[in-house]
């Protein structure tokens, strides 16, 4: 009995390396800590009923932000044990077999349970507040979305510890994440992981969706609406598009590991080019899926510290609409040289560099908002500069890469990863932290210390060109990515570790931003944002207190002009009569659930459950899913009203008088 | 001034890079130091569009630098502040219009070098060609000489100046077919035989790899190259032909084993190998269904079925 126990153990649990048991050890710690803190402070009833059940767009975005952050961390350590394992010539400070591990869940975290969730979550903490809106059009859907994520989420990273991780890559070709190459339970973590963050992800793209064509304040019209909520727009509307398509090519090659069948199997008629053009479809929309709201915010923040209107306002929403369909025809410049002929891939070429058009319009656009303006240089505007070159560089070698017979010589080289990396830390993140840092007082109520932000945003920079630059010349030299080690004959070496060093430095970033939310915090009372409006901005988002009460605006605005807020704030310089407030009514808000992460929960049994083939886990987590949305459907206690004297209360204490 | 220092630093961080680049490793790196036509022709696109790139990008990022620095908020600036300035019918004419004509530039040449280096397409030539069939194994790479008789592994000998006709196929996960100083490379897929016709126009060594991910030891699939004189070729065919051990069918079952391996050499080969891994998982399109349960472990090999050149040249 025992030695059965012992070898499940051994089985169930990954064993063997160092860093695993450490890791082992210190999630038992935190995870020992979390309780007893929250036991301690007698916490678990807030953290239940003011977070956990919550349907505040603001709180669910804040979680989200919150999770997004622990899994850049994750992401970043994965990247720091990879560039550790390069940094010289045949190095052995890890096996392949982990290299190959970590490699790949690097970049699923990186991409969809670290930019996914940030940029979730500033969808959620301003869309709305940008709307003039008091929620989402589906609160209940939004939490459910969050704890799906989450699920999801968590289902992926245990995979670290339990079972062992997926090896096959960021988007898992078969046949080699098939059965017959990859017989662990790695790529069926990968596929659940995925699976139920991803639909998520989905309801998120149709609640937003919804949110902007039916919740805008009176008298926004479409052309009225702020930039960043259009890029949320086009945003979402290629995530409705593309990931179904994700969801039914991961069904698809579960039924062939779980039920045997041949979608993408060598043998028995599958095809996996099948995968690799349908993951694509997914695929590239998802890269433009998470850069188009970075593009929103850049407009925003350029307006905002220029002082000047946003240039070519409708020049910007014809170019992301156009990019959000150009996502759609581009996918197989991925794989060029699968010998699709050269009809395919010219047509795919050009596809590709059509959509290097609006992105350069943009970038005009961007320059030209700043031209004759008055520019400050504050955290989130020093993100935006840094942004600019970066992204142009990126953009420059992804036309080269659009080429397709040269093409040939770049795929799946080290110029290929370079690439990828610069737009999407040029462009992604540095756009998510100008967000982050731009709408940080409107979030939490107090500013950031901007003195380390500036050290956090050179040592990212600065790491980011010694990371990646050397990249682009590795690639030129015939590296090819995903290698765990490399010989001393190839001359790879000062380039190699030139790059790791730059990868420390983003590290080092990492802490330098931890930091400063740390001070922030700490100091907050110091910094309060006691305005609501800091950087004199020009969207409606900042004519409410900060942090914004849970109602959002007492009073829904009515709108008149494009940047509305900066409008009413010139028009009262000028001496015009402000309106008289208009009489408070009670708010009609929807009601705390915990539906959604309960049912979340079953998801995850479930997905553990169809992982390692658990029978009573699938059947005990889908009756969960079951029920519990057999007791939403028939709960009718779903909202409540908020009395008059309660809004004054609330405004009163922002410092806001109501009428 | 704030920015004034931020410049500095910039400078600071891109010096190193810069001196890096010009001095450390000219001479390694190899993509851009081709040794034979389709290379050549590769590496030239590459300069054209890195230079039709930098016509818009170099003046986007100087124009950035003078915009930012010159519209600065200080006191005592002179600059117009033009608030409500928000659009120019001629100025976006003019973005709009310079990407367009760039992009139409480079698609036609992309265009055109697509149809002109399309893989599959012989090279032309006074020298008759010769073909080596290639395999991706885990993880080695077999090479054959079907009309030398030859086959080798994880070493590739090519006469100089002749054109190769590549035919790559797959006994195990998808890899790439890769030798830089060559020409770009061509995805090894089971089930099928790509073609990839290659030349090198200098006797030298060189190396190629699998560029795509196939596992444990995918970063062990490096194969050196060496082009020679046809004399020297033939001298090697010969020398093998009557030293190395034949391959037998026996043989190439333990080659396909996952494994990393030395250089080998092989007298001779099975009739139609090639073809018969090629056709493997190919001609399992028509029993699929009918041969009960599908699960196979792992590296099974059936020969059950008739080698057939019917799903060849893809």
């Amino acid at each position: 009995m025992w030695e059965k126990v012992q070898n499940f153990a051994s089985e169930f649990f990954v064993t063997g390396d160092p860093l695993i048991y450490g890791a082992d050890v210190s999630i038992a710690v935190t995870l020992i800590a979390v309780i007893t803190v929250l036991t301690y402070f007698k916490k678990w009833k807030w953290l239940w009923s003011e977070w956990l059940t919550t349907v505040d767009h603001k709180k669910i975005g804040i979680m989200y932000i919150i999770s997004a952050f622990l899994m850049l961390f994750r992401g970043g350590v994965d990247a720091l044990l990879m560039r550790t394992q390069l940094a010289v010539p045949e190095m052995s400070f890890l096996t392949p077999d982990h290299y190959n591990q970590i490699f790949t869940t690097h970049g699923v975290i990186m991409i969809l349970f670290m930019a996914m969730p940030f940029m979730f979550g500033l969808f959620n903490v301003i869309v709305p507040l940008q709307l003039g809106a008091r929620d989402v059009a589906f609160p209940f859907l939004n939490s459910l979305s969050f704890w799906l994520f989450f699920s999801g989420a968590m289902l992926f990273n245990i995979s670290f510890v339990i079972g062992g991780s997926p090896d096959a890559g960021w988007l898992a070709y078969p046949p080699y994440s098939e059965l017959m190459y990859n017989p662990g339970v790695g790529q069926d973590f990968y596929i659940w992981g995925i699976q139920i963050s991803g639909i998520g992800s989905l309801m998120t793209g149709i609640n937003f969706i919804v949110t902007i064509l039916k919740m805008r304040a009176p008298g926004m019209k479409l052309m009225k609406m702020p930039m960043f909520s259009w890029s949320v727009l086009s945003s979402c509307i290629a995530i409705i598009f593309s990931f179904p398509i994700l969801t039914a090519t991961l069904a698809l090659l579960f039924l062939d590991r779980y039920a045997g069948a041949h979608f993408f199997t060598l043998d028995g008629g599958g095809n996996p080019m099948m995968y690799i053009n349908l993951i694509w479809m997914w695929g590239h929309p998802e890269v433009y899926i998470i850069v188009l709201p970075a593009f929103g915010i850049f407009s925003e923040i350029v307006a905002t510290f220029s002082k000047k209107k946003l240039f070519g306002y409708k020049s910007m929403v014809y170019a992301m609409m156009i990019i959000s369909i150009l996502s759609f025809l581009v996918w197989a410049h991925h794989f060029f040289t699968m010998g699709s002929g050269a009809d395919v891939n010219a047509f795919f070429a050009l596809t590709t560099m059509l959509i290097a058009i609006p992105t350069g319009v943009k970038v005009f656009n961007w320059l030209f908002t700043m031209f004759r303006g008055k520019i400050t240089f504050e955290s989130p505007m020093l993100w935006t500069i840094g942004f600019i070159p970066c992204f142009i560089v990126g953009g420059l070698t992804g036309v080269l890469l659009s080429v397709a017979p040269a093409d040939f010589q770049f795929h799946n080289s080290y110029f290929l990863v370079a690439h990828f990396h610069q737009v999407i830390i040029g462009g992604v993140v540095f756009g998510y932290f100008a967000g982050l840092y731009y709408w940080w007082p409107k979030l939490f109520g107090f500013k950031l210390n901007e003195r380390i932000g500036k050290w956090a945003f050179w040592f990212w920079n600065i790491g980011f060109y010694l990371c990646f630059m050397p990249q682009y010349v590795l690639g030129l030299m015939g590296m090819t990515r995903r290698v765990v080690s490399y010989g001393w004959d190839k001359g790879w070496y000062e380039m190699n570790l030139v790059s790791t060093i730059g990868a420390v430095l983003m590290g080092i970033a990492f802490l330098f931003q931890v930091w400063q939310i740390a001070h922030g915090v700490k100091h907050r009372n110091a910094n309060l944002d006691t305005t609501g409006d800091p950087w004199n901005g020009r969207t409606l988002e900042w004519s409410i207190p900060s942090p914004a009460p849970h109602y959002n605006f007492a009073v829904l605005p009515q709108v008149t002009d494009q940047d509305d807020w900066w409008e009413r704030k010139l028009r009262k310089q000028e001496g015009h009569a402000t309106p008289a407030p208009a009489k408070l009514e009670p708010i009609h808000m929807p009601k705390n659930s915990g539906i959604p992460i309960i049912m979340s929960a079953c998801w995850f049994v479930a997905g553990f459950g169809f992982v390692f083939h658990w029978t009573p886990f699938i059947i005990a987590g889908l009756a969960g899913v079951a029920i519990s949305m057999l007791v939403h459907s028939f709960n009718y206690k779903t909202d409540y009203y908020i009395p008059v004297d309660e809004i004054v209360r609330t405004e009163a204490k922002k410092g806001r008088v109501t009428g | 001034m704030k920015l004034s220092k931020a410049y500095k630093r910039l400078a600071l961080v891109a010096m190193p890079i810069v001196l890096l680049l010009m001095t450390g490793c000219t001479n390694n790196i190899i993509v851009l130091d081709p040794k034979g036509p389709i290379a050549e022709q590769q590496r030239d696109l590459m300069v054209i569009s890195t230079i039709l790139g930098s016509i818009v990008v170099v003046p986007v990022l100087i124009m950035t630098a003078v915009i930012i620095w010159r519209y600065r908020d200080r006191e005592g600036r002179k600059a117009a502040y033009t608030p409500r300035w928000e659009h120019s019918t001629k100025l976006e004419i003019i973005w709009w219009g310079i990407p367009i004509i760039i992009i139409l530039a480079l698609g036609v040449i992309t265009v055109k070098g697509t149809y002109a280096l399309e893989p599959s397409k012989p090279l032309e030539s006074e020298q008759k060609e010769i073909t080596v069939q290639v395999t991706s194994l885990n993880w080695k790479w077999l090479f054959q000489y079907p009309e030398q008789g030859i086959a080798t592994i994880n070493e590739l000998k090519i006469p100089n100046g002749v054109p190769v006709r590549f035919e790559i196929t797959a006994d195990s996960p998808m890899n790439s077919f890769w030798i830089p100083q060559l020409g770009g490379q061509m995805y090894a897929m089971s089930g099928m035989a790509m073609t990839l016709y290659l030349q090198a126009d200098e006797e030298g060594e060189y190396w190629g790899s699998g560029a795509n991910f196939t596992g444990r030891h995918f970063a062990d699939m490096y194969f050196d190259v060496e082009s020679m004189s046809q004399e020297e070729f033939d001298q090697w065919v010969d020398e093998i032909k009557a030293t190395s051990p034949a391959l037998t069918l026996d043989g190439y079952k333990k080659l396909v084993e996952p494994s990393t391996s030395q250089v080998l050499a092989f007298s001779s080969f099975p009739d139609q190998l090639f073809e018969m891994t090629v056709t493997k998982y190919a001609t399992s399109h028509n029993h699929g269904l009918s041969t009960g349960k599908q699960d196979k472990p792992q590296g099974q090999q059936e020969e059950e079925e008739e080698p057939s050149m019917d799903h060849m040249g893809h």
